[in-house]
Formats: structure tokens, C-alpha cells, sequence
């Protein structure tokens, strides 16, 4: 595993861990707890739900990855938007979508955010600025791209934000993104996340320089850092560096967050790419949530009950949204007819 | 209140598995996350994950059973403060399901047995636009583009045309002319030669909010976007249960050129006609192609909207109204007729009114249709002429299979079935890549002759 610090934003530069520790309220450091163990819960019910039969078709599940989409959103400005693949969950949550809404999605009925019509990988917001939610691999960034184009034509204050996978990253239309993004110096960060697998195949098999994919825009002038993906706090450090970059009008910016999923690519997946010993030592070692606590504890502003009653919310929560998919009836059968074309 | 663990699918298609492994206890603690089991299937062993927290309080299946099936209940986990005697106490708990789909029928007696849902009735075909009886200006068709992309983007701020050369080269076929100009950069943008990355980026630009003109220098470049086409622009409406819309037209030429050969002259109309989702337009005239345009930009989906090279530089009679809009999804007769009809679009309408022509001087009074949209399809207008003529010859540029003509036959034999004299004839492109010599170019592509001897054929006529 690539040893993983935070780097600086020198154009394609590595540099040693900052020493001083990241700036974070108490409420901020609850607030992130909350975020990623929502995630965290929602996603566990879900492949439960998904076991049961109650879901079907394609499930990606976030799980292990919790603190890159939680460290981002917590950097991010009010109308700057996000977008990004099929394993897109953990997105909606952290942009403040109904966890209701995005289980009757997943559960395919009319509650859902998508009328029960597109399922887990489809699923949107103007309202929360989150747009999509994509099954093509690869596809979200030139989208992402013309999101930050539409913003620079626009005149307005907000910056795209285009999630990737390490699979993503070699696909020719992300260059032909970063080519226009630098080209035209448009509002735009690509946030990597490097969870070292592109379905089955690892970074190692699949990626010529897999250990700097942080590089991958240095043909095109693109600033890039590769930072601990597990480390909430690293995240929203590099994640304000880079909106700002971009916000400034100094075009495109790459993140690439080290992370790891615990489950396989999907529910469908067995996932025997990997060693039971490696998924475990992620797990004991660097799982985002622990390491929270960790700097709670580190901090001196570790309070317990304060965490128990985040929990008991947190499962509150994820039952309600587990029992509202459930109960949610399906679409109506003339919805299968709706939205093929924009009604007059 | 206890638990029950069930057997999990790890799969879509799982139905029962084998529990191969206990990796917790009775009376073992059990956090989220923790591994409970290995369930073996014949592709793989997975692990089942705990989801609730407690105590192992009862194993009901043992280790090594085989054909469990999905659902049933496995083990009962025990909540703080619970002991064993609590899973006795608890009612037989039933698997969840989903929710079952039997009611349906009786609950609305109108649907048929199968459950199956009637489409709604097939929307009437627009109004026609207004004959037009005011002055007029002759233009090309390519001055007939430029004005109608001028025109919109004057009246609206967020139309934008991006695509290669459109801006300093005023156009690789001189479309855009004075654009840049009048415009400037920010509204007029020259792309790098990346058709999937600008068509997406298109396709992004306008779920936000924009509507974007993305020119591609020939429709056979469009095949290296055409996943941001089918997959973000045409599908993204219905599977975000109308939440986001893609108001995007995607233009440049299509077909034949001359002497281009099989890289460059492929015709995608029936490709994009194929898509629910889309809108596929392809006028002949200046007019037509003005009106179409505008209607393209002002449309709220994403449209195809096909060109031709070869006509961009003939001229015609175009309304001198900023307000000259045509419709999408109305045909017009281009020319009236009683004995057989033919229909066509683009290059091809010109043909067929040279064969119509030709077929007068024998005898033979041609109605010919110019489509000028083919997705949606005015079959209204082609039905009447059917049942009015009997006889019905369809042209097209393109290859055969599976093309155009295939679905208006298809159509006019549904619903017209018993009007027909004759079977309906396709004249279309033959069933070849387009050859590079002159004399082979000539012969792949159909000509008014082609169309004039199949117009004969469906009229018995030698």
C-alpha cells in the first residue's frame, strides 16, 4: 500500500505531512461522525435489503470510503455541485438528500427519488446540486466538466465537483476532459478515489504509474495531490485547497484520495481478488469512522454519550428510510409510458 | 425484541446456498460489521455481514447445511438485556418479500389479465406550420442555418454553439459564418478535436441549464460520442422520472458527400430514430431546415438534427420572419399525387421530385412526402396518402437493413394493410461500405432512376 500523506499543491508535487493539525470544532468533528456513519449504516441496510431480495439489479456499495465524500462536502461552497458514478450513495447522503427518497429508489418504488424508473445509479437533485448518479464508467467527467462550464459561462461562484474512480481514470474521455478544463481554466476538481480496485482488476494490473495517479493531469498543467483518503480531516484540507484553486479562476484541480472499499465492486461481487487479511487490516487499522474517534480522543473532545445519541439518531434514521422503501408502493403501470420526452 | 438473521442473495439470480461456516457463536457479542457466516454458492463463498448489534443468541441452521434457501431464517440475534427465553416468546417471523404484483389486475378491471398496461393513445401529429404567404428571401440552406442559430441565440442567452472550427474558421462548411463575430467567444467555442469529451461536456452544460448547439463536422464523428447521445442526453429524462432534462441539439451533416468514401459517408438516421428519448429531424428545403432548426433549439430534449452536405450550397425561397418556426414530427407533401406515393427526407426528397417528374411524363401521378422528421414519425400523413394512392414506394440514402423504409413499411402494413395494391417498396442505399470510384459511388447511392423504377414496380407498370 502506498504510503499515504498529504501532500502539497506544488504542480505534481509529493510533500511531507503539514504538522500542524487540521482546524475542527467539536460540532464540526460530530457533525463529520454523523455524516460518515449515516453513510455507513444506510449502506450496511442496504446490502441487506439487497440480500433479501428487496433490492435488485446493480448495488455499489460506499462502505470503508465514508470520510473522502464526507471531508469534501464539508469544503464545499453553497452552489458548487457534485457529481459521479454508479457507486453514488454515499453522495446523495452527504449532499443532504432523503435517505427515504434514495432507499425507495433503490427498492424500486414511486417514493423514490427517481419515481422507482432509475434505481441505484440513478438518482438527482438541482435542489441539492448533486447531478447523478451514472452508470458509464468514465462517463461523469466530461459531465462534470460541463457542469464547471456551465458555472464559467454563468459568471457564477461555484465549482464542479467530479468524483472518479481509479478504474474511471483510464478511460480517453477523462483526458479529453482535462484537456478542455485546462484549456479553458473552468471551475473544475476532479476528486479520485483510489480504492486501489477497477471492479477486479487492481490499480497494479490495470494502471501504468498506479502509485501517482495524482500525475494523470500533468500533461495538461493540472495541479494534483494524493492524500490519506481514511482522514476526514486530510480530506477537507485538500478538498478547501483545491475549491479555492479552482474558484479563483486558476482552472482544474485533481485530488486523489487513497481509500478502500470493504465489500466487492458490487453485491454481485465475491470479491476473491483480494485476501480476507487485506480487507480485515484496512479495517482494524485505518477504518475512516475509528480514526474519527481516534482524533476525538487525541483531541480531548471525545464525549461518548454525545456519540451513543449520534448512533441511536443515525439508526433512527436508516430504519425509517428502510421501513418508508418498504412500504412505499411501486410505480403506477402508466409511469412506464412518463418522461420519454419533456411534457409541454 | 430479537433479531432474526435471514439467508441472505448474494446474487440477483441466488435462490438457496449451502451455510458452510459458523464464524461467531451462541453467545458471542456481535457489532455491525462483524462477519457472522461463509455461505457457499456453486460460483463463490461470500460472508454475511452483521447489520445489528447484540448477542448470538440462537443458531437455527448448523454448519455444513446444504440447500438453504434465501430468506429463511438462519440465527436469532438478542438485544441488550435479552436472554434466550425471548426467542420462544417471539411469533414465528415470515421472510420479507417483495411486494407482490397479483392485486394489480383485479383492482383495475380494464387492464388485461397479464397485468400488462396499454400504451396511452399515440399523440396527433402536430399542426402544420402556416402556409406562408408573406415576402421571402432566397438563401442556401447553409444561410438558412446560420440565421436560425443566429436568430435563437439573439433570443435567448443561454443557446450556445461549440463544436471544431465553428468560430475562427467561420466553419468547416462555412455554417457558422459570422457567428464569432457577432457573438463572440464565449457563446461561439472552437473544441479540440475530442468528440466524447465535448459531447459530454455538452450534454453536462445543459442538465444545468444551458442549450447548447454542439456541431460535429460529419455525423460520422458522432459515433465516438454517442454514449453522452443515447446514454446521458436521450435516457437520463425517463430515468430521473423527469427531474432532469437535456435541452441539446446535436447537428452537422450526414450520408454521402462525394467521393468520401465508407469512413465518411455513412448515413445514422435510422440509428438515431431507434431511440426513445431522442428526436431525429432531417430537412430538404431552406425553409425547412430554418424552421426545423429553431425548433430544435427551442425543444427541451435532446434532438438529431441531420444535415447533408451536398444541399448546404442550393438555394430555395426561405420566409423573411425571425418567427419562421416549422414543427417537429409533421411531414409535408412536397408534391400532391393520386397514383403511388413516395416519401423521403433530406437529399433524397429532391430525387424523388425529379422521378415524380419523370413518372408524370409516363402516366403516373407521384405524391411525394417529404418526412422531414423521423422520430417522432407523422404517420398520420403517410397513412392518408396510402389509403389514397394504394401504392407506396419509401427512399432513402442509407442501407436498408433495418433502416428508415423498414419502419414506415412496417407501420403503413399495420394500419393500412388492407389499402395496399401492391407491396411496399424500399429504394435505399445498397448494402455495401460507400466505395470510392466515381462510377461505384454512383451505383451504391440510389438516383431518381432508382425511385422512378420503383415507383413503376409497385404499379405494375413494365
Amino acid at each position: 500500500m502506498a504510503d499515504s500523506k498529504t501532500t502539497g499543491t506544488r504542480p505534481g508535487g509529493k510533500r511531507k505531512a503539514a504538522a500542524a493539525p487540521v482546524k475542527a470544532s467539536v460540532e464540526d468533528l460530530q457533525q463529520y461522525y454523523r455524516d460518515m456513519l449515516l453513510i455507513r449504516r444506510f449502506e450496511e441496510k442496504a446490502g441487506q435489503m439487497y440480500g433479501m431480495g428487496l433490492i435488485g439489479g446493480f448495488c455499489h456499495l460506499y462502505i470503508g470510503q465514508e470520510a473522502v465524500v464526507v471531508g469534501v462536502q464539508a469544503a464545499m461552497g453553497p452552489k458548487d455541485t457534485v457529481l459521479t458514478s454508479y457507486r453514488d450513495h454515499a453522495h446523495m447522503l452527504a449532499c443532504g438528500m432523503d435517505p427515504k427518497g434514495v432507499m425507495a429508489e433503490l427498492t424500486g418504488r414511486a417514493g423514490g427519488y427517481s419515481k422507482g424508473k432509475g434505481g441505484s445509479m440513478h438518482m438527482f437533485s438541482h435542489e441539492k446540486r448533486f447531478y447523478g448518479g451514472h452508470g458509464i464508467v468514465g462517463a461523469q467527467v466530461p459531465l462534470g466538466t460541463g457542469l464547471a462550464f456551465a458555472h464559467r459561462y454563468l459568471k457564477e461562484e461555484a465549482v464542479s465537483v467530479t468524483y472518479l474512480g481509479d478504474g474511471a481514470l483510464n478511460q480517453g474521455q477523462v483526458y479529453e476532459s482535462f484537456n478542455m478544463a485546462a484549456l479553458w481554466s473552468l471551475p473544475a476538481v476532479y476528486v479520485i478515489e483510489n480504492n486501489k480496485y477497477g471492479m477486479g482488476t487492481s490499480i497494479e494490473r490495470s494502471s501504468a504509474k498506479s502509485t501517482e495517479l495524482y500525475h494523470r493531469g500533468q500533461a495538461y498543467g493540472i495541479p494534483g495531490v494524493q492524500v490519506d483518503g481514511m482522514d476526514v480531516l486530510a480530506v477537507r484540507e485538500a478538498a478547501e485547497k483545491a475549491l479555492a484553486h479552482a474558484r479563483a479562476g486558476k482552472g482544474p484541480y485533481i485530488i486523489e484520495m487513497l481509500t478502500y472499499r470493504y465489500r466487492g465492486h458490487s453485491m454481485s461481487d465475491p470479491a476473491k481478488y483480494r485476501s480476507k487479511e487485506e480487507v480485515q487490516k484496512v479495517r482494524q487499522e485505518r477504518d475512516p469512522i475509528e480514526r474519527l474517534r481516534g482524533i476525538m480522543v487525541e483531541r480531548g473532545v471525545m464525549d461518548e454519550a454525545k456519540l451513543k445519541e449520534i448512533d441511536k439518531d443515525v439508526k433512527a434514521i436508516v430504519s425509517e428510510a428502510a421501513d418508508f422503501a418498504q412500504a412505499s408502493p411501486e410505480p403506477d403501470g402508466a409511469e412506464l409510458y412518463t418522461d420519454v420526452y419533456v411534457s409541454a | 425484541m430479537p433479531i432474526d438473521v435471514l439467508m441472505p442473495a448474494l446474487s440477483p439470480t441466488m435462490t438457496e446456498g449451502k451455510l458452510a461456516k459458523w464464524l461467531k457463536q451462541e453467545g458471542d457479542e456481535v457489532t455491525a460489521g462483524d462477519v457472522l457466516a461463509e455461505i457457499e454458492t456453486d460460483k463463490a463463498t461470500m460472508e454475511v455481514e452483521a447489520v445489528d448489534e447484540g448477542v448470538l443468541g440462537k443458531i437455527l441452521v448448523p454448519e455444513g447445511t446444504d440447500a438453504v434457501p434465501v430468506n429463511q431464517v438462519i440465527a436469532v440475534l438478542l438485544e441488550d438485556g435479552e436472554d434466550a427465553s425471548a426467542i420462544s416468546a417471539k411469533p414465528q417471523a415470515k421472510p420479507q418479500a417483495k411486494q407482490p404484483e397479483a392485486p394489480q389486475p383485479e383492482a383495475k378491471p380494464t387492464e388485461p389479465a397479464t397485468g400488462a398496461v396499454a400504451p396511452p393513445p399515440k399523440e396527433a401529429s402536430p399542426e402544420a406550420e402556416p402556409e406562408w404567404t408573406g415576402a421571402t428571401v432566397k438563401q442556401t440552406v447553409r444561410e438558412a442555418l446560420r440565421d436560425a442559430m443566429a436568430e435563437e441565440m439573439r433570443n435567448d442567452e443561454r443557446v450556445f454553439l461549440m463544436g471544431e472550427e465553428v468560430a475562427e474558421y467561420q466553419g468547416a462548411y462555412k455554417v457558422s459564418q459570422g457567428l464569432l463575430d457577432e457573438f463572440g467567444a464565449r457563446r461561439v467555442v472552437d473544441t479540440p478535436i475530442t468528440e466524447h469529451g465535448f459531447a459530454g461536456l455538452g450534454v453536462g452544460a445543459a442538465m444545468y441549464g444551458l442549450r447548447p448547439i454542439v456541431e460535429f463536422m460529419t455525423f460520422n464523428f458522432a459515433m465516438q460520442a454517442i454514449d453522452h447521445i443515447i446514454n446521458s442526453a436521450a435516457k437520463t429524462h425517463y430515468m430521473s422520472g423527469g427531474q432532469i432534462s437535456s435541452p441539446i441539439v446535436f447537428r452537422g451533416p450526414n450520408g454521402a458527400a462525394a467521393r468520401v468514401a465508407a469512413q465518411h459517408s455513412q448515413c445514422y438516421a435510422s440509428w438515431y430514430a431507434h431511440v426513445p428519448g431522442l428526436k431525429v429531424v432531417a430537412p430538404y428545403s431552406a425553409a425547412d431546415a430554418k424552421g426545423l432548426l429553431k425548433s430544435a433549439i427551442r425543444d427541451d430534449g435532446p434532438v438529431i438534427f441531420l444535415e447533408n452536405e451536398i444541399l448546404y450550397g442550393q438555394s430555395f425561397e426561405v420566409p423573411d420572419s425571425k418567427d419562421w418556426v416549422v414543427p417537429i414530427g409533421k411531414a409535408r407533401i412536397a408534391r400532391p399525387g393520386k397514383d403511388v406515393t413516395i416519401t423521403a427526407f433530406s437529399i433524397m426528397v429532391g430525387k424523388a421530385l425529379e422521378a415524380a417528374e419523370k413518372l408524370a411524363a409516363e402516366g403516373i401521378d407521384a405524391e411525394v412526402i417529404d418526412l422531414r422528421s423521423l422520430r417522432p414519425l407523422d404517420t398520420e400523413t403517410i397513412i392518408a396518402s396510402v389509403k389514397k394512392t394504394n401504392r407506396l414506394v419509401t427512399c432513402e440514402e442509407g442501407w436498408g437493413y433495418a433502416g428508415i423504409g423498414s419502419e414506415v413499411a412496417a407501420v403503413v402494413m399495420e394500419q393500412a394493410f388492407d389499402w395496399l395494391d401492391a407491396p411496399v417498396k424500399r429504394v435505399c442505399g445498397v448494402d455495401v461500405p460507400m466505395p470510392y470510384a466515381a462510377n461505384l459511388e454512383a451505383l451504391a447511392l440510389p438516383q431518381s432512376d432508382s425511385i422512378v423504377a420503383g415507383a413503376k414496380e409497385v404499379c405494375y407498370r413494365g
